[in-house]
């Protein structure tokens, strides 16, 4: 490669512009303005589209499918079971029609992941979970509660205590639908005053125990106490119960 | 590869991307792929059902989001990387023409450089979305740390990124695929001097007067 440097190119114009630092940092500036600010804005774009529309767009609120498993346990809604056993009086198995049959509890409260996500104003309805151990009466030294899915996969825990709070309910509607098989129909626990990961999905027994077993993601490093706000309890207001 | 090669050719090569820039090219590229894969089923779960158990795939995009800035650190530190860091410094750095050119969407005339303003565009988004993408992803990963709406704040900067990250790199493997000179030196590492004279003029300029050393 010869190269008389004769006609050497002319200079470059001194004047270069550093345009790819200013570009990254703008670009991280963005990042991390979307990480202190982007609760508010997906929240308007959740509010203002709903979570149908908001489920296609970036950061739009809707649900985000968790099984730990690789597929959803199917139960018909005539072959679904409630165990209800353990520390408990009258052990007992609920049908589907059973539950229905009791007192229903319903209410709207924003679904709220952990991991950051939430669905805004997501309607329930059910038992409170208070009633049914009020139904098989529960036995002295009963400390807790275990949960269990009906794929034996997943498990839970509440104490007894925050069992009793009145939005802690068996839901088998969501959405003034039943609830769905991936959202854990026909039949699943909904713990409206904590995080998403405490609503057991297709919730098959119910053991009342002599102490607090963590679940499935509490072995996996979440709280054993969800609460919503980051505390460790004793209990959260419960506002939108009807 | 210093042998003598020009005088010998009747068309001569330039070297436009040594081993170590293809290695992190192609590793980045992997890394990439593997991520925009796992990335579609944990983002549409409810869409697609579960093939794998969710936790594999979160693992293994996991995994692969940790390793993503290493090939890029790794080819830019060390002995070996100068070229890498040349090319970091012409990326960084932008003529008033190209400027121009960028904001006129190439309408202007432009002499390019090693690398044209899109080219180069490319390159500092990727980087950037490195950056944002493994620093949001370890918040949600690692949430405990962090409050709640800052959570939900990185959920929604790593949907936004994840979002154009994948309009960018459809983009830029539509233009690889259509610039086979290009994506011919991303596998070899040459281009022909005719390339050059086509596509970065400024740049066949400085490898003649020797600014730029052309073999490795």
């Amino acid at each position: 490669m010869s190269s008389p440097r004769d006609d050497s190119p002319s200079p470059e114009p001194p004047h270069r512009v550093a345009v790819g630092r200013r570009v990254f940092l703008g670009l991280a500036v963005l990042g991390a303005a979307g990480v202190a600010f982007g609760a508010s804005v997906s929240n308007f774009f959740g509010n203002a589209l709903g979570s149908g529309l908001g489920g296609l767009l970036p950061g739009g609120d809707r649900f985000r499918i968790y099984s730990i498993t690789g597929s959803y346990p199917k139960v018909s809604k005539e072959d679904y079971r409630l165990e209800v056993s353990g520390l408990v009086h009258h052990p007992r198995t609920f049908t589907l029609s059973d539950l229905q049959a009791m007192p229903a509890t319903s209410f709207s409260k924003n679904f709220q992941c952990v991991t950051g996500w939430k669905v805004p104003d997501v309607a329930w309805e059910g038992v409170q979970l208070s009633h049914i151990l009020e139904t098989v009466g529960v036995k002295q030294g009963a400390v807790a509660l275990t949960f269990e899915s009906y794929d034996h996969a997943d498990t839970e825990s509440l104490s007894i205590d925050q069992a009793h709070l009145p939005d802690v309910i068996v839901a088998y509607k969501m959405l003034d639908a039943p609830v769905t098989t991936e959202h854990g129909g026909p039949v699943r626990l909904y713990v409206a005053p904590m995080f998403g990961y405490k609503s057991l999905k297709w919730l098959s027994a119910i053991r009342v125990v002599d102490r607090v077993q963590p679940g499935y993601w509490e072995q996996n490093g979440y709280p054993v106490n969800g609460w919503l706000d980051g505390t460790t309890g004793p209990t959260n207001p419960t506002p939108g119960l009807t | 590869m210093a042998i003598a090669q020009s005088t010998v050719q009747t068309s001569v090569r330039i070297l436009r991307f040594d081993r170590v820039q293809r290695a992190a090219h192609w590793v980045n590229a992997l890394l990439f792929a593997v991520l925009m894969v796992t990335a579609i089923p944990l983002y549409f779960g409810s869409l697609f059902g579960l093939v794998l158990a969710r936790h594999d795939v979160e693992q293994v995009h996991l995994w692969t989001g940790l390793a993503l800035p290493i090939p890029v650190i790794v080819s830019l530190l060390g002995p070996w990387g100068s070229r890498m860091r040349r090319d970091v410094r012409r990326i960084n750095l932008w003529t008033r023409a190209e400027l121009r050119w960028m904001r006129t969407l190439g309408e202007t005339p432009l002499v390019a450089d090693k690398f044209n303003p899109g080219q180069k565009l490319n390159a500092i988004f990727i980087g950037a979305s490195i950056v944002v993408m493994l620093v949001t992803g370890s918040m949600l990963q690692w949430f405990r740390f962090f409050p709640v709406p800052w959570r939900q704040g990185a959920t929604f900067v790593h949907d936004v990124f994840a979002f154009a990250v994948f309009i960018v790199v459809i983009g830029h493997v539509i233009m690889a695929l259509t610039h086979r000179g290009s994506l011919r030196s991303m596998f070899s590492g040459w281009v022909s001097e005719s390339w050059a004279a086509r596509h970065a003029g400024a740049w066949l300029a400085e490898v003649r007067a020797k600014a730029e050393p052309s073999d490795r």
